[in-house]
């Protein structure tokens, strides 16, 4: 097992390295420059230097001067010694952005996780127990309506609704009017008054898919032959749904579970953009479109970090649950 | 309508129509089946001979499907007596299956019920009739009264539990009043007695772990846990290779000398039910065609399909070109024939065969065949 994990390490950094070249070549191949940009800014100055002089200039400046291969290979210098550089963006050092947008995405994407997990999977379990049921078509509705439903429309819809009509939650932003006045428990409640739609949004865009994958899951484990022994041995129906069957049910989901690790991290770039919310999804939009190479840099290499961790977590998840197998 | 069936095609709206009907009488039956605390008067019942363990009666189970309903089980009758074997015999989609589920009351539901007949099941003071028991009484009388063997040990043990614990749930599931330690040993006990020899190290095994007829002797352990009354065993060997079923079925009768427990063995393979049974119930499309004792049916096959299978197994010492296979096939069991249900593919079929499906015939007193051709031969005796 030790082995297996460390072998998965090791081929996760070969992964790693041309990710990030990929990654790399694609943003200098942007067609938005954050560099063009300033210099042409500078160059309209009254009294300035001209474009061309002020292009090379920032680009010795700003250590783009080189072609892409040894522009990647000075990236990957710096980063391996742990100098992430600054946001050209933002203009502050790029873990201090990240630090400042990643933990309030985070709050958000986990809390939504969770939601989702408890909601979708016990209403998939059900649906599948009471397969072509009135309950199972409410249930199918709901999740169809749920994947299908934009996110924009969705939640334009609830703030038309809770915002503007019933006038409960602010129309966005994170924090209220008052917040300054308030004790750090009073802006703790706020602020998580102001996630109360964004999460909502959330979680009905993406239950469904869980929910269904739930169902067909279950119903095909109930069609087994060891649930049929299971009753056949005389456990009332509760047993054998909740204890034979909801183990067997685990295992694929143990997956998605696994894979959605970086989800969480990644943030909802059109949720926090509707809501005002400045997490890491809005953050690293704006970096990317303005082409600011290291805080972008940053948060793709770390969301492909996270993906290759979650799918290792997955692998190791999948020998809790499931004893046929065993990684040698 | 019957037309559009035989064509194989259905009209969208006349599907509908079928389900709405199905939903409709398939929700009366789970009604009744999942009531709670239903009178001990509404399911017991007497036996008509206190010998026998198990009494089937007019058994009809019916699937009610999208296409139509499929009469999988119409009219059956026979008898278990206690502490004897017997064998089920008849060709794939015969109705041996779904007879042994609805003893169980394990059918696919909603689309499969019982809709006619009796099952009595008797526990020396009660008897108790299956088809009227609900579900909550069910499960007290499965796996400790009555247990199953399935056909594919691979998949009928569950994958993530080990073997022990699965065997210790039936135990503490219906021997409510012992301890766990003895629930163990009694486990550990079971899997000595199916023939395990490293019962210690299997009770901590999963069942991946475990070889086809190692999973099957789990099952038979699991199975004789609470000493039920009858085991039905459904092609316990079908699924196993030629020595591991010999090996089994030296199980199962070693074992049925141990235990005072009736066993009724469905299986399409003659050898094994010449080697296990000592009644014979031969079935064809959902129904019994001729029962007897094991001997009978051997030595003196009265009906034409008995003789004809007796034909299509090989004979050691016998060369033969090619096997003999009875002509035609099986009849839609969805759109049923009114006469008999192998005239079409009998090759001594009567005048007398056009009309109605014939009656049982007694030839001796264990001995009794569904065929118009022994209906004459009394006729002339009389």
């Amino acid at each position: 097992m030790r082995k297996y994990i460390l072998k998965r390490i090791l081929l996760s950094i070969v992964i790693l390295f041309f990710v990030a070249f990929i990654i790399y070549a694609l943003m200098r191949a942007l067609p938005t420059s954050y560099i063009e940009t300033m210099a042409r800014q500078k160059s309209m100055q009254p009294g300035s230097k001209s474009f061309e002089e002020w292009m090379a200039q920032l680009a010795a400046s700003y250590n783009m001067d080189k072609g892409i291969i040894p522009g990647f290979f000075g990236w990957l210098g710096s980063m391996l010694r742990g100098e992430f550089g600054d946001s050209w963006r933002w203009t502050v050092p790029v873990v201090k952005k990240f630090h400042d947008t990643v933990w309030l995405s985070f709050a958000m994407g986990s809390v939504s996780f969770l939601i989702e997990l408890l909601v979708a999977i016990p209403l998939g379990i059900i649906a599948a127990t009471r397969q072509y049921s009135k309950t199972d078509y409410a249930i199918s509705i709901v999740a169809l309506a749920g994947i299908s439903l934009p996110t924009f429309f969705f939640a334009s819809l609830m703030k038309l609704v809770f915002a503007v009509k019933l006038g409960w939650f602010d129309l966005y932003g994170l924090v209220g009017r008052n917040y300054n006045q308030l004790s750090s428990w009073g802006q703790f409640l706020d602020k998580a008054e102001h996630l109360v739609m964004p999460i909502i949004v959330l979680v009905v865009v993406s239950m469904g898919a869980l929910m269904r994958y739930t169902r067909t899951n279950m119903l095909e484990v109930l069609n087994s032959d060891y649930i049929r022994t299971a009753r056949a041995k005389g456990l009332s129906e509760r047993k054998v749904i909740y204890h034979h069957a909801f183990r067997n049910t685990l295992i694929p989901i143990v997956t998605i579970v696994g894979a959605s690790l970086p989800g969480l991290f990644a943030g909802a770039l059109i949720t926090e953009q509707l809501f005002s919310i400045p997490g890491i999804g809005y953050a690293s939009y704006q970096s990317m479109v303005s082409g600011d190479i290291p805080f972008s840099m940053f948060y793709l290499m770390f969301m492909a970090v996270l993906t290759l961790l979650g799918n290792l977590l997955a692998d190791i998840l999948y020998v809790v649950v499931d004893p046929r197998v065993r990684i040698s | 309508m019957a037309k559009n069936k035989e064509s194989g095609y259905m009209s969208a709206r006349e599907s509908r129509r079928i389900s709405r009907e199905n939903r409709k009488i398939t929700k009366e039956y789970e009604k009744r089946y999942k009531r709670k605390n239903v009178p001990e008067s509404e399911y017991l019942t007497t036996m008509r001979d206190p010998a026998n363990a198990l009494e089937i009666e007019g058994l009809r189970t019916y699937f009610f499907t999208d296409i139509g309903t499929s009469k999988a089980v119409d009219g059956v009758s026979f008898d278990v007596p206690r502490g004897k074997t017997v064998g089920v015999v008849g060709e794939s989609g015969c109705g041996k299956s779904v007879t042994s589920l609805s003893i169980m009351q394990l059918l696919q539901r909603p689309v499969g019920q019982i809709v006619d007949g009796s099952i009595r099941l008797n526990l020396g003071e009660k008897a108790y009739d299956i088809t009227k028991t609900p579900l909550d009484v069910m499960q007290k009388l499965r796996g400790n009264y009555m247990s199953m063997i399935f056909q594919e040990p691979m998949t009928s043990l569950n994958p993530v539990f080990r073997i022990g614990a699965q065997i210790d749930e039936v135990l503490q599931l219906h021997w409510t009043n012992h301890s766990d330690s003895e629930i163990r040993s009694r486990t550990v006990e079971l899997l000595q007695m199916v023939g395990i020899a490293n019962a210690e190290g299997v009770y901590k095994m999963y069942p991946h772990e475990l070889s086809g007829g190692m999973r099957q002797r789990a099952m038979i352990a699991m199975a004789l846990a609470c000493d039920p009354r009858i085991i039905i065993a459904d092609e316990p060997t079908t699924a196993l290779d030629v020595t591991i079923q010999a090996q089994i079925l030296d199980l199962l009768r070693s074992l049925k000398d141990q235990i005072n427990s009736s066993i009724m063995i469905i299986t399409h393979d003659l050898g094994v039910i010449a080697e296990m049974a000592d009644y014979v119930v031969v079935m064809y499309a959902g129904r019994v065609v001729e029962k007897g004792t094991a001997e009978e049916i051997f030595k003196e096959p009265a009906h034409p399909y008995t003789i004809g299978l007796m034909a299509s197994k090989p004979v050691v010492g016998k060369r033969v070109e090619k096997l003999y296979s009875i002509p035609g096939k099986v009849p839609n069991p969805i759109n049923m024939p009114d006469y008999c249900y192998f005239k079409d593919r009998c090759e001594s079929c009567v005048g007398r065969c056009a009309g109605g499906y014939p009656e049982e015939i007694r030839l001796s007193p264990t001995h009794s065949v569904s065929c118009y051709l022994y209906d004459v031969k009394e006729d002339e005796q009389a």
